[in-house]
Order: structure tokens, then C-alpha cells, then sequence
């Protein structure tokens, strides 16, 4: 019988093993012997039968629980290990067990010997040997044995942690086994993936710590203006108000919440509003003619906002109380029920000129003018030009023209008839200037 | 100038909005006016009595601009026509209307100076003659609409300018004028 120079697995109380720092399990055979055939062997024992453990730095040898052994533990690392030889198929190896075969050098200095897995388990035999190649290339002990050296010396003297049982490795790291080990793997590659968008958002930090200084400046002066509104004693006060309603404005055009809420000051909030939506209101309605739908204002001006968006009736009481403020712009409401956002200075009369102007013309004498026609004239959106039209209808200016070529517009030609005379036609005049127009009454 | 059979076109008649009906009040009175004298004398020229809306009248289409009075259009103008007294519903449906481009009473006048101009002022005449014959050629009565000739006879029979009797056969009602 051969000695035992193995170095011994120590064992947990539940019979697990106590791995070395950073070594992982890889896989797990049952019904394994590892034993020596060559001759003389002095120290590599024969064990029978039981569990061997591949991990990234040994092999574990556990005795089989279930049937008493005179073996204990042993591991052979994988440092010993010199060769593995290479697995040749043979008519013998289909019908006999498993077995691989390596050589191993023991840590006194003995002679090396060869020795023997022979696998009567089950298992996957070539899942094992690509593994135990692979672990073996690995070296996986030398990186840890780096780890450990440079480690130890941060926590020299940091206290005796046992390095036998217990979750805390000797070099104070908590050791992870097994599944928690790829999962450590997976943990230190999102913490240097997180590193380096740490270094990539330093701008962002510093950018946000200026935004809260920003929100903090922000905060006092709210403050400040809440309790001077809150005060409010007599009129001499006024230029400080002014100056207050001054603060408010700016606050609200960085985008910053108005200090007054809602509902603790309901007409405010509204007339605040009301100034930022005629502020607003200026570009569009520059770019849309003077005159625009009150439904695209309230797409844009709630698509600016982004958030703390306005309801349909907070845009109504806000527009109604531009009446109140000296602003130059007004909510009109056409009769067919359509609301306009549209400039003071806007006139209908300069709309009807340029409408009589157009539909006097000789294409627009013989075949009327449609919305579209309008809209381009008048530089507005069509729907808006019908508006126009249609107001410009019932002042007597226009007639309708409904047919299937669709909705047109002519030149008012009946007050122009002598009812009297229905044949007569002036020299002068719209009438005349419409029958020569057009081809069919020449 | 254009023509309809041998009524003169006013030019308006080409005017596309002259055929939509008008919304705006002023403007659809105005437009209200002209159909009213235009159905009137269109009627007048061609010696037309009846309009009936769900066939084609001529009047209310305008091929050359491509436009057609809508059903509302017309029933409009010709109820307007009623209001004036210067035309009837024939029915209750008002899917038949009478045009009196001349008045009933109009007509009546016509027939006494009828009755004067051919000596007829005791005489007796049958309807078919008014209507058809050679004495009335030429003049108004001529193809007159049966329904409008009763109209006028009773009304110059309520004042006792005539006599309508009946013959032995529609063909043959006659009157006898005391004039």
C-alpha cells in the first residue's frame, strides 16, 4: 500500500470543500478511482470510488460517503500535474470504464508517477477531459497567487481569518464558489464597463452639480418671493413688485416650476400663463400670416412645454385674459365656431382687399377661387383662408359656387343686377367687367 | 346672346353661384328675385303652365357652365313664386306646380277683351274654341292651360260676366258671355 503524500481537502462541517481563494468548481464525477500503476509507488494512494471535483486549480478526490472508506480527501493540483496524456479510443477502451491518464510530480520531490481516472460513473467523460485540458492550460493558481501576493500586503496584520471554513478568504475578499463565482466573473466586467462611463460622464457630473446649485439659487429666491407676496403691506411696495413679477417671468422661461401653485393662486397662475403663452404665441403667428387655429397653438405651446402641460381650458382662460394685459394679440371666434389666435393689428378690411383684389381677376372671374387659392394669396393656412372667405361672404363681398368640381368663391354679382332690367349691362363696373371675362357671353 | 328655345338668356344665367343656393340673407333675396322673374317670363315666352320638380325643366339646368339647381333650390324659388301669389301647388306634395305668369285675374281681363275684340259680347263660344281656335290665334289664349281657362271663367262667372255651360261631351262646354 502506498503512502499518502496528497495534500489533504479539509472539508466543511457538511461535507463540502474548502476551496482555495478564487478557485471554482468546474465539474463533478461520481464513481471515480485515482490509482497509480506504476511500480514502486511511494506516495500516491490508491482511491477507490468516489467523487472527483475538477476545479480551476486542483483535483478534489471525496471519499463516497455511503460506503466507509480508509481514504480521506485528498486534491492533486494542478500545478503537479506535468502531462496529460492524450486519450486513445481502442476496441479495449469501448468496453472497459473511462479513464485518462496523467503524470504528476509530488510537492516532496519523489519520483513522478503516472496516474490513472477511471470513471465507472456516470457523466459526461469528454465534457470532463476538455475541461480538465483546459483548466489545466488555464494556470488559473498563478493569476490567483498574483491576486493573493499583492492582497496580502494591503491587509497584512488585518487579523488571523481563518482560512479553512467561513465566507471571508484569508486576504479578507469574500470567496465566492461555484455558481457565484461566474457570477463575480459577470460583476467584475460590469464594474469596469462601469468605470469607464464614470470617466465618460465627469462633464455630466460637474454639469449637474451646477444644475443644483442652479435649483438651490432657484429655491432661495422662491422663497424670497413667496414671503414678499405674503406681505404685501402698502403700494409703495409696488416697484418691488415689479420687480418680483420681473423674477417670476425669468424663472418661468428657464422652465422653472412657477413658485406659485394652482391652487394656492388660481388668477395668477392663469395670468402667468397668459403672458408666457402671448411670449410664445409670437413666432407662430409670424410664420402662419397673422391669424392661427387656436388647436395648433394648443399642440405647440404643450409640445414647447414638455411637461406641465396645459388643458384646453387652462389655454381658453388664459387667452380670454389677454383683454385684461396690454398684449397684441387677440382670441377671435368666427362664426362657423372656429377659434383664432390672431394679431390685433390684423385688420379684416386689408383681408377683404386682398380678397376682392383676387377674385376680380379674369382666371378668378371665370372659374371663382377656391380656399387653397386664398391661402396662398393671403399667406395663411387654408383653413384659415375659408374662414376668411366665408366672412367675407356674409359681408355681401363673395358668393358661393357648390358644385362636384367642390367649394368656390365668386364675386358678389347681384347687387350689380338691375332686377328691373335683367338684360341690362353698364358700361362700367363690376357686372361689365365680369361679362367680358368670360368667353361664352362674347 | 344665349337662347332657350326662344327665350333670351340674361347673362347672369352663365354666373356659377347663380345656381347654388345663397346663404347669406341679403344676397339670397336678391338671387330669389331673379329666378322668380326668370321662371316667370321663361314660362311666358315658351307657354309654359307646369312645372313639375321631379322632371327636367330646361330652365333649371345650365349646360354650358355645368351646373344644376338642386331639388331644395328649386322648391325654394317656386314656393317663392306661391308666397307672391304668381304661382300654385298642384298638390300637397308640392311635386306639381301652376305658374301664373299671367295672374287669374289677369286672365280674365284677357278673355273680356276677347270676348269684345270678336264681337262675342252676348255670344256663346266653346272652350275649345278659346283655346284652340282660329279667333285665338295669335293672341294669349291660344293653348291657354285648361286648369287656368276654369279658373278665369269662374271668376267672371262669380261676377256674372259669363255663363259657363256644359255640353254633351267635355269638348263641347261653351260659354255665353253678358258682358
Amino acid at each position: 500500500m502506498a503512502g499518502n503524500s496528497l495534500p489533504p481537502v479539509n472539508l466543511t462541517d457538511n461535507g463540502r470543500p474548502v476551496l482555495l481563494p478564487n478557485e471554482i468548481e468546474c465539474f463533478f464525477l461520481s464513481g471515480v478511482d485515482l490509482l497509480c500503476e506504476d511500480e514502486p509507488n511511494s506516495w500516491f494512494p490508491h482511491l477507490k470510488s468516489g467523487l472527483l471535483i475538477l476545479t480551476t486549480h486542483r483535483l478534489l478526490w471525496l471519499p463516497d460517503t455511503a460506503v466507509a472508506s480508509s481514504s480521506s480527501a485528498s486534491a492533486v493540483h494542478l500545478s503537479s500535474i506535468s502531462h496529460i496524456f492524450p486519450n486513445k479510443k481502442s476496441l479495449k477502451s469501448v468496453f472497459a470504464s473511462r479513464r485518462i491518464r496523467f503524470q504528476v510530480s509530488p510537492e516532496t520531490g519523489s519520483r513522478s508517477v503516472v496516474v490513472t481516472v477511471v470513471v465507472r460513473g456516470k457523466g459526461d467523460f469528454d465534457a470532463f477531459v476538455a475541461k480538465f485540458w483546459e483548466n489545466w492550460r488555464g494556470r488559473a493558481w498563478e493569476e490567483s497567487e498574483k491576486v493573493a501576493s499583492s492582497s496580502s500586503n494591503a491587509v497584512a496584520g488585518a487579523g488571523s481569518a481563518s482560512s479553512g471554513s467561513g465566507i471571508y478568504s484569508s486576504d479578507g475578499t469574500v470567496r465566492m464558489v461555484g455558481v457565484s463565482g461566474i457570477l463575480r466573473k459577470e460583476q467584475e466586467m460590469w464594474e469596469s464597463t462601469d468605470k469607464s462611463l464614470q470617466d465618460a460622464f465627469q462633464d455630466l457630473n460637474a454639469l449637474m452639480s451646477k444644475a443644483k446649485e442652479m435649483v438651490m439659487l432657484a429655491e432661495k429666491m422662491r422663497l424670497k418671493l413667496l414671503s414678499g407676496s405674503n406681505s404685501q403691506t402698502n403700494t409703495t411696495n409696488d416697484e418691488e413688485m415689479g420687480s418680483k413679477e420681473e423674477m417670476q417671468e425669468l424663472l418661468l422661461s428657464v422652465g422653472i416650476i412657477s413658485p406659485v401653485t394652482k391652487e394656492s393662486a388660481g388668477a395668477l397662475y392663469h395670468q402667468q400663463l397668459s403672458r408666457q403663452l402671448a411670449d410664445f404665441v409670437k413666432v407662430p403667428l409670424e410664420r402662419s400670416g397673422g391669424i392661427i387655429n387656436l388647436i395648433d397653438i394648443y399642440c405647440l405651446f404643450n409640445r414647447a412645454r414638455g411637461t406641465e402641460l396645459i388643458s384646453p381650458d387652462d389655454l381658453l382662460q388664459a387667452c380670454s385674459l389677454w383683454e385684461k394685459f396690454d398684449v397684441p394679440i387677440v382670441l377671435r371666434k368666427f362664426d362657423s365656431g372656429v377659434m383664432v389666435i390672431q394679431n390685433k393689428s390684423h385688420s379684416d378690411e386689408e383681408v377683404f382687399t386682398k380678397i376682392k383684389a383676387l377674385v376680380m381677376k379674369p382666371d378668378a372671374l371665370r372659374a371663382g377661387i377656391s380656399p387653397s387659392d386664398a391661402a396662398r394669396t393671403l399667406g395663411v393656412a387654408p383653413a384659415m383662408a375659408k374662414e376668411h372667405l366665408l366672412s367675407a361672404e356674409s359681408k355681401g363681398i363673395l358668393c358661393r359656387d357648390v358644385s362636384p368640381d367642390g367649394f368656390r368663391f365668386y364675386i358678389n354679382l347681384f347687387p350689380e343686377i338691375d332686377r328691373d332690367d335683367v338684360y341690362l349691362v353698364k358700361d362700367q363696373g363690376i357686372y361689365p367687367s365680369w361679362v367680358r371675362a368670360i368667353p361664352a357671353l362674347g | 346672346m344665349q337662347k332657350l328655345g326662344e327665350f333670351k338668356l340674361p347673362h347672369f344665367f352663365n354666373y356659377p353661384p347663380y345656381f347654388t343656393l345663397q346663404p347669406v340673407r341679403d344676397t339670397r333675396e336678391k338671387q330669389i328675385q331673379l329666378w322668380k322673374e326668370l321662371i316667370l317670363d321663361y314660362c311666358k315666352i315658351q307657354k309654359l303652365f307646369v312645372i313639375a320638380l321631379e322632371e327636367e325643366f330646361p330652365l333649371f339646368t345650365n349646360t354650358v357652365t355645368e351646373r344644376s339647381l338642386t331639388n331644395e333650390a328649386r322648391e325654394a324659388f317656386l314656393s317663392a313664386l306661391v308666397s307672391e301669389g304668381r304661382a300654385e301647388w298642384m298638390d300637397k306634395g308640392h311635386r306639381k306646380c301652376l305658374i301664373l305668369w299671367h295672374r287669374i285675374q289677369d286672365w280674365a281681363d284677357i278673355l273680356l277683351q276677347f270676348a269684345k275684340d270678336n264681337g262675342l259680347e252676348d255670344g256663346v263660344v266653346t272652350i275649345e274654341e278659346i283655346r284652340f281656335g282660329t279667333e285665338s290665334q295669335g293672341t294669349e289664349l291660344h293653348g291657354i292651360d285648361r286648369t287656368i281657362l276654369n279658373r278665369a271663367l269662374k271668376l267672371l262667372e262669380q261676377k256674372g260676366k259669363l255663363v259657363v255651360f256644359k255640353g254633351t261631351s267635355t269638348d263641347d262646354e261653351g260659354i255665353k258671355f253678358s258682358v
